[in-house]
């Protein structure tokens, strides 16, 4: 596999973001996030696309969904192997492609249905979340050519090397309904082509399109790899990722208060709020300091039950939020949302360090 | 005997034509080098007493004079160079310890000048500190990452004492003693009016002083000189001095020439006694004890004060650092083998201890392996030149440094490297009254405060062409600095790549 990350290089990229969300919990079917991202084909250059659907699997909700790349049948048997060792598998079947002429050198892709073992995971002593990112750490990490790249609840992320509308088509988005789309055209400097390099990254529920280069990746890298992560592939967002595993899973973070501290208030800003607001904020970048990313980032986080869009500090990347009744767009550009919505109720620009955070009516945010 | 005869290091030109005979410079050398010849009727000079401090230079009012270099010199020899041959023949009339000041001279290699700093070009911008913000805030302390709530939700914070600075730059530990009167109320105005720290080294703090106790760090040396309630609870934090880098191994050495009347008061020492601090803390002699000393400290401070345990950078710092920082320690600093001194064996600076930038990148490395960095803040001096080498420091891992000789050079200091004779013709590292008073600390404490708020927008500069507008984005991204002319291994301890990778 031309896996990234492994000779030790990083690679800068430049991108287009997009993402749909249902406050109602109504899901529709991928074809308007495929067209609204097919608009900034600009944004993207061919070397990675991806989408990741909430909602999805209904009728597998209580399982974790793992979406696995394999080079080879050698990788996929070692694989299933440690799968079947560490969790019950109740379903698994490749996932289902259509042939698509600008998508080539496909990996082998399947799709698993599992829940860990209980005798397993009561011996680990982790709760249910720990033991499976441990494992998918574990599979990405120790299988030579098989790499998870999907894992959570009723969730699913889809992506390839190629032009995001095709990696869609290819994958056939159109016969998936999600209460919450996110999508990612990629726009690397450079990559030897791997699939895995391609966006949305994602952790158990949680998955990420991002759009920008951090200047504080390393700082953010060395920190973050001090509570058990690791940082294999040199990605931004691999490492934003990481970081917002450790502050709302692992830490108990809110969305807000995480993003109060990756895109942590100007301390001229912090100075100016009430007591106990100033309080808060100096306490949480003071606390994670070394989480803090600066340089240029639009980012939107899929959760379960959520979306989170966020710019950097000093909004260095575009990206901007439309609503439209029950529905929320969110874009690096207004045309991606005209485009699948002409007749909005509002447009804006959410400031630099501002979270927006939509959660389904029905509550069920931040359930981690 | 002739062969206690050496030949002066320096030689003093002269230009008759200009000298005026005014006779400053003899008024002004503290060591008596120049002399008015009664019968020639013109100014002549010992110059085995010189020591270039180039006081007489700075204040002949017509540019008279120059102090060169003595080009005599013994016949070449790489093995045996002439301060090692006059150093025999030094030792071999007095069988005495020979002395120096300031830091280690040699021609050990200067890590800082063998890294490089990024910027952005294309894919990310830089950042322009004149026009966006650019933060330098630090604070400094343990951090912990369990979160408590109220029963409203609400976080309460459980932070441990830590220190605010407004930049990540401190005034490292020199005495009262050591340095006058004028010299630590300009570093005590400075450090107040920046908003950082400085440190009373181990002679105690002079009750003058107590007013700038926000801005002080307090320290407790082997000797514990001047140590008492008040002055532990007088700080902002309480550093236990366990080993500096001009001399690892041994204690503090301040002769008895410089234990004047007020100096006596404060250090609580008799007047005219050399104050010698014992090579360990009697009450320290491994990890365990070192943890009871810091708990008394906190307890003597109603745990409101970080508790600093200062280092000197030695072989093995990496593992001594992950003992500190789970011992109790809230801040570890780490004094490199370059830092300076009042005085120091010639042979124990020249020769023992590592470069603080190996030792800096060991530590900060096995604490993250372990998992520890946050328990600890790592503060990192000897030497610290330079703005650049402030952000190679952070960049390597540093939550901020120590500097002093820096701040000395910005008082005036000329690095004579004599401060054991305590006839600093410049009033720094002097007791004697009539040279004290050539430090004028209103002068002093805005030179100090110019130097800080230089490097500081250079620092801003510097962070912004890296495209970063926060300091702590700066703190161990070593992706950010590449090594230029290292071999593999030092790029290895380091954690750098090298130029063009």
């Amino acid at each position: 596999m031309l896996r990234e990350g492994k000779d030790n290089y990083r690679i800068p990229s430049g991108c287009a973001i997009c993402g749909i969300f249902n406050k109602d919990g109504r899901r529709i079917s991928g074809s308007s996030i495929i067209s609204a991202i097919e608009i900034m084909h600009a944004r993207s250059n061919g070397l990675g696309g991806g989408f990741a659907g909430y909602g999805i699997y209904p009728e597998y909700k209580d399982y974790y969904a793992f979406h696995v790349f394999y080079d080879d049948d050698r990788a996929k048997v070692a694989c299933e192997e440690y799968l079947n060792s560490h969790f019950d598998i109740v379903n698994l079947s490749r996932i289902p492609t259509r042939k698509h002429p600008k998508i080539t050198n496909e990996p082998l892709i399947f799709r698993y249905f599992v829940m860990p073992k209980t005798a397993d995971l009561i011996s680990s002593q982790l709760d249910e979340q720990e033991y499976t990112s441990s494992c998918v750490t574990a599979i990405n990490w120790d299988i030579e050519g098989a790499y998870v790249f999907s894992s959570g609840k009723d969730m699913g992320v889809f992506k390839a090397v190629g032009y995001p509308e095709d990696v869609g088509s290819f994958y056939r988005l159109d016969e998936y309904e999600a209460y919450c789309w996110t999508a990612h055209g990629r726009y690397p400097t450079n990559t030897p082509g791997w699939w895995g390099g391609a966006h949305p990254f994602s952790l158990l529920d949680c998955s990420i399109v991002h759009n920008g280069e951090i200047s504080s990746y390393d700082a953010n890298r060395r920190y973050i790899e001090m509570f058990g992560y690791k940082c294999s592939l040199l990605t931004d967002t691999e490492v934003i990722a990481y970081i917002l595993d450790f502050l709302i899973r692992k830490t108990g973070l809110t969305y807000e208060e995480a993003a109060n501290v990756i895109a942590a208030p100007f301390w001229t800003t912090i100075d100016r709020k009430e007591q106990q607001e100033r309080e808060k904020l100096t306490y949480l970048r003071n606390t994670f300091a070394s989480l803090l990313i600066t340089g240029p980032f639009s980012i939107i986080v899929g959760f379960k039950g959520g979306i989170m869009a966020l710019n950097d500090r000093l909004k260095l990347r575009s990206m901007i939020v439309g609503e439209k009744d029950d529905t929320v767009y969110i874009s690096s550009e207004e045309s991606a949302i005209r485009k699948i919505c002409k007749d909005l109720d509002r447009v804006y620009s959410p400031r630099g360090g501002e979270p927006v955070i939509y959660t389904l009516s029905g509550g069920g945010t931040n359930a981690y | 005997m002739p062969i206690n005869y050496i030949f002066p290091q320096f030689e003093i030109l002269r230009d008759q034509t200009r000298c005026i005979k005014c006779r400053v410079c003899e008024k002004q050398c503290a060591n008596e080098v120049h002399r008015y010849d009664d019968d020639y009727k013109i100014m002549i000079a010992d110059e085995s007493k010189c020591v270039n401090c180039h006081r007489c230079v700075a204040l002949c009012p017509t540019s008279a004079l120059r102090i060169i270099k003595n080009p005599h010199s013994f016949r070449e020899n790489s093995n045996w160079t002439s301060d090692t041959i006059t150093d025999i023949y030094k030792q071999a009339s007095t069988a005495g310890v020979l002395l120096s000041s300031m830091g280690n001279p040699m021609s050990y290699p200067v890590y800082w000048d063998k890294l490089l700093i990024n910027a952005s070009q294309v894919t990310n911008p830089s950042i322009d500190p004149l026009r966006e913000p650019m933060e330098t805030k630090t604070f400094l302390g343990a951090k912990k990452h369990v979160i408590k709530r109220d029963d409203k939700g609400n976080i309460i914070s459980n932070l441990s004492p830590q220190l605010e600075l407004s930049t990540p730059i401190m005034f490292s530990a020199m005495s009262y003693g050591s340095l006058s009167y004028n010299a630590h109320e300009s570093l005590a105005r400075a450090a107040k009016n920046l908003g950082i720290l400085y440190n009373t080294g181990e002679g105690g703090l002079h009750e003058d002083f107590y007013q700038y106790g926000s801005n002080t760090i307090v320290q407790v040396a082997s000797g514990r000189f001047g140590v008492h309630k008040d002055y532990l609870n007088a700080g902002a934090a309480v550093e236990i001095k366990m080993g500096q880098g001009a001399k690892p191994g041994i204690g503090g050495h301040l002769p008895g020439a410089k234990i004047t009347e007020d100096v006596s008061k404060t250090r609580m020492i008799p007047i005219g006694t050399d104050a010698i601090s014992p090579a360990p803390h009697h009450d320290i002699y491994s990890i365990e004890d070192l943890n009871q000393l810091e708990m008394s400290l906190k307890n003597a401070t109603g745990f409101r004060k970080p508790v600093i345990v200062k280092i000197a950078a030695v072989h093995n710092v990496a593992a001594i650092a992950s003992g500190i920082a789970r011992s109790g320690a809230d801040i570890i600093a780490i004094d490199g083998f370059r830092g300076g001194t009042g005085a120091a064996p010639i042979r124990i600076r020249d020769n023992v201890g590592i470069p603080i930038e190996l030792a800096l990148a060991a530590v900060d490395t096995r604490l993250r392996n372990e998992g520890i960095r946050d328990n600890v803040s790592l503060v990192v001096g000897g030497s610290i030149r330079s703005s650049a080498d402030i952000v190679k420091a952070i960049a390597l891992g540093a939550d901020a440094v120590y500097i002093a000789t820096a701040a000395l050079l910005a008082l005036g200091c000329h690095l004579c490297r004599t401060c054991y004779s305590g006839k600093c013709n410049w009033g720094i590292a002097t007791q004697r009254e009539d040279l004290v008073k050539r430090l004028n600390p209103e002068v002093g404490y805005q030179r100090l405060i110019n130097l800080i708020t230089a490097w500081n927008h250079e620092i801003k500069e510097m962070m912004g062409g890296m495209g970063i507008n926060s300091i702590e984005a700066l703190k161990g991204n070593r992706f950010m600095l590449r090594g230029i002319g290292l071999n593999q291994k030092e790029l290895d301890i380091l954690g750098v790549r090298h130029a063009g990778e």
